[in-house]
């Protein structure tokens, strides 16, 4: 007992020297890949963001028609970036919903006036608590939602110019 | 010239190390134990019965071996030192023929960081590695005198073997003075992160600790080849543990708030990986240094000892390695090379499995040491160690998981929720073993006797829980019970100095009251920034006051500035407590041009009773900028019980110092 005891060391050692090494030869995939595909959206109702402009629920997203859900807010510096490529979207065709991230009315209000305004409800999360179940870091971030309440794709920072064609793709095939 | 005059010292040191390992290899093999009874009747390896049949060839010869060692591990440590110098200078020189010079360093950059800048980058700090090895051997073999020789010639190879390796590693993999031609007009500078005076520190610091923990590995590599593990040999290992010990605890302190005013996050640890490799050694070290207590007073706990002194400088290279090789997420991975990540781990799959096997190999013939019952100090002192092992244990485990993960498809990182969880309440557990192991007798104590000895301790504890729980609702329970178990430690830390005459308490009796009471002080502070702080983040409007904790502090203004190798724009912040006198704090958002890059510098006000951190960030398209401002009551604490601890730590050095030169010098006039 004792004698293989003093091996103890040894074995966990090579264990870890196992780990380590495998780390090496075979460097981690560091993308971050969306855990949120394929899975429902959560449940949520938020009230409106702004006024004239519906706040916005999960309910929507079951109407059989592929929306897009973007995440953004009014103190958000790339989202002032992405605003060109949305309103493009929307020129395109697609419909767009908004959460705003603790954000207020008149600053929102402001920031649609600068920038265009794609969406057609707006729902406010102040405590960024359905930003969290979305599995949604930051803003802004983009989910493609196909018409029975299923996310399809999950896409994390500003949309570029380039990747507009992409999401029309996902909202069409979504259908 | 520079640049290969200090190549050529390194190779010189590298083959000093090669005929360091090579004479004490042949001196021990030749020589026969300067006590025979101690491997009298013990099995021996097949190696030693070969070598065992010619030992009494030549003895003078063995003789000349084992005298010659201890200078040529000195000179070996001065000619890596020369090799350091070498890169300092053509750095402070600004040489960009030298590559490393022209990737690392600008001819605009302070005087200070081109000094700095020599350990800023992977070649430069693996070399500063190296240099303290060598320069902990050459120590070793100066100062070295109360180890049987034998065991110190056999501690000098095993710290040659360390250095040899790491040497190939540097000559091949990692040559800090390979030449550049033709050499460009200027380098691309320093990262503007390490562009601060903690840098010209903090490495270092940290380095003397890691790597200082290489002669307690020697120490217990050569206590096993000669079979030599008792008081003695654990007295002579003990100040090298202490040293390097108050050297991470010193090196760990200052990185936490180098991280802490630097990044700007706010925080004070972020369970980055980096921060684990560097708290493990700490963790094992704090182990090795009590149950080396334990071996030097009561001849306990030995095969626990040489275990405890192989990881912790296992750990100091597992952590180096985890540095250099990026295959952790980390903000200290400066070398994402796979090639240089598989040569150290050859490396430590050398080191640490070869001392791990010569550990199974002959610990069976360590002889058991005396024994003692479950409550005694030598009982605490075990269960501090086990509580000790356990958080290493989890922090190792917290670090590599995500890449255990990996290996099974799975993309996961473990952050602070993990490590708080599962740390705290075994932190909080130590902290409650700690309150009564200073209180504890040596070999026996009486359970009852104990409790009352407590008694103040306790109460102190549950009268701070009583009146947290009723004052501060709504704290969380760990902050609580960290709160009111700092109370009783910081009562109970000093107990040991209650009803005795303080000048005539040995010094390292106050050693240990100070350190421990540093851990009740640090502890308190972390409760404290946990329980009580406040942040506002703002988009803010010039001339608007914004509130956080106690202070108003109202955004007066944006003004540029210019710095040596930066400009940056600089906010006036006009605070004031109440009705107290308002003061102004200059937060600055940096940007350097080489390499281009923006940093925070925050501005703090250090305050009794906590301190003011705020943050600058980006301006909006409205003339509004990203402010982040924090009131963190008595978080300073944190940082100041780090230095109690290492002046606890200090203390108890110097006292142990003392007595053993008093003990030497009355063994003289006997």
């Amino acid at each position: 007992m004792k004698r293989a005891l003093v091996w103890l060391p040894l074995g966990a050692f090579a264990l870890l020297f196992a780990v380590v090494a495998s780390g090496l030869v075979k460097p981690a995939d560091r993308t971050v890949h969306s855990a949120m595909i394929d899975k429902p959206l959560p449940t949520f109702s938020l009230p409106a963001a702004v006024p004239g402009k519906p706040g916005l629920g999960s309910a929507m997203f079951h109407q059989g028609q592929p929306r897009l859900l973007n995440i953004f807010a009014s103190w958000c510096i790339p989202c002032i970036a992405e605003a060109p490529q949305l309103m493009r979207l929307r020129a395109a065709g697609v419909p767009i919903d908004a959460i705003a991230i603790r954000d207020t009315a008149p600053a929102l209000q402001d920031f649609l006036r600068r920038n265009g305004d794609p969406y057609e409800r707006i729902g406010s999360d102040r405590d960024s608590s359905v930003q969290l179940a979305l599995g949604s870091s930051g803003v802004p971030e983009s989910f493609v939602i196909d018409g029975q309440g299923r996310i399809v794709l999950q896409h994390v920072g500003d949309i570029r110019p380039e990747e507009v064609a992409d999401i029309v793709a996902a909202v069409r095939n979504a259908r | 010239m520079i640049a290969e005059a200090g190549l050529a010292a390194l190779w010189f040191a590298a083959a000093l190390a090669a005929l360091q390992l090579a004479m004490a290899w042949i001196a021990i093999g030749k020589s026969k134990s300067d006590h025979p009874e101690l491997i009298e009747g013990l099995s021996y390896s097949s190696a030693e019965k070969g070598s065992a049949s010619t030992s009494s060839a030549r003895p003078e010869i063995v003789d000349a071996l084992m005298n010659a060692v201890r200078p040529v591990a000195f000179v070996q440590g001065l000619l890596v030192l020369l090799a350091m110098s070498c890169l300092i200078a053509v750095f402070v020189r600004s040489d960009m023929s030298v590559l490393l010079v022209a990737e690392n360093s600008h001819s605009d950059k302070p005087l200070l960081y081109k000094f700095a800048g020599a350990w800023g980058n992977h070649e430069g700090s693996m070399l500063l590695w190296v240099t303290i090895l060598g320069l902990a051997g050459g120590a070793v073999a100066l100062m070295e005198h109360r180890l049987e020789r034998r065991t110190l010639v056999a501690t000098l190879g095993a710290q040659a073997a360390i250095a040899l390796g790491f040497y190939a590693f540097l000559l091949f993999a990692s040559n800090p003075f390979a030449r550049l031609d033709p050499p460009p007009p200027d380098g691309q500078g320093l990262n503007p992160l390490l562009q601060d005076p903690g840098l010209a520190f903090h490495p270092p610091t940290l380095y003397v600790g890691y790597v200082g923990l290489s002669v307690a590995f020697s120490f217990a590599v050569g206590a096993l080849v000669t079979r030599d593990v008792g008081p003695a040999f654990a007295r002579a290992m003990r100040p090298w543990v202490l040293g390097a010990w108050i050297f991470l605890t010193v090196g760990i302190t200052a990185g936490s708030y180098w991280a802490y005013y630097e990044l700007g996050w706010g925080g004070w640890w972020f369970w980055d990986p980096v921060e684990n490799a560097s708290l493990m050694p700490w963790l094992a070290a704090t182990a090795l240094l009590h149950s080396v207590t334990v071996l030097a007073t009561r001849d306990g706990l030995r095969a626990w000892t040489i275990m405890l002194a192989v990881v912790a400088f296992s750990m100091s290279m597992i952590g180096t390695f985890l540095v250099r090789s990026g295959i952790l997420t980390s903000v200290h991975a400066f070398a994402v090379d796979p090639a240089r990540g598989m040569f150290i781990l050859a490396l430590l799959g050398i080191y640490i499995g070869g001392a791990l096997a010569l550990f199974a190999l002959r610990v069976g013939t360590v002889r058991a040491g005396s024994t003692f019952e479950l409550v005694s100090r030598e009982g605490g002192l075990v269960a501090n160690n086990l509580l000790l092992s356990v958080i290493l244990g989890l922090v190792l485990i917290g670090t590599l998981y995500p890449l255990v993960a990996a290996m099974f498809g799975v993309q996961l990182s473990v952050g602070a929720p993990f490590f708080d969880k599962t740390i705290g309440p075994i932190a909080l557990a130590l902290v409650a073993v700690m309150m009564a192991g200073p209180l504890l007798r040596w070999r026996r104590d009486d359970a009852s006797a104990l409790l009352g000895r407590l008694t103040v301790p306790v109460g102190v504890a549950g009268a701070a829980l009583i009146v947290l729980a009723a004052l501060g609702g709504g704290i969380g329970v760990l902050p609580l019970l960290g709160l009111a178990f700092a109370a009783g430690l910081a009562a109970a830390s000093v107990a040991p100095l209650w009803k005795r005459n303080l000048l005539r308490a040995p010094l390292f009796t106050w050693g240990m009251v100070i350190a421990h009471l540093g851990i009740a002080v640090s502890l308190a502070g972390m409760a404290c920034d946990t329980a009580f702080k406040s942040e506002t983040l703002v988009a803010a409007r010039v001339g608007v006051p914004y509130h956080v904790g106690p202070y108003t502090v109202r955004f007066a203004g944006i003004t540029p500035r210019i710095g040596d190798n930066w400009s940056a724009l600089e906010a006036r912040l006009v605070a004031q407590r109440g009705d107290g006198a308002p003061f102004i704090l200059r937060p600055q958002s940096r940007f350097f041009s080489t390499p281009p890059t923006t940093t925070n510098e925050t501005a703090i006000a250090t305050k009794l009773d906590g301190q003011l951190y705020t943050v600058l960030g980006q301006p909006d398209d409205q003339g509004r900028w990203q402010l982040r401002l924090w009131w963190k009551p008595f978080v300073t604490l944190i940082w100041a019980g780090g230095a109690l601890i290492a002046i606890g730590g200090a203390l108890s050095l110097l006292g142990r110092l003392r007595r053993e030169r008093r003990a030497a010098l009355r063994e003289e006039w006997a």
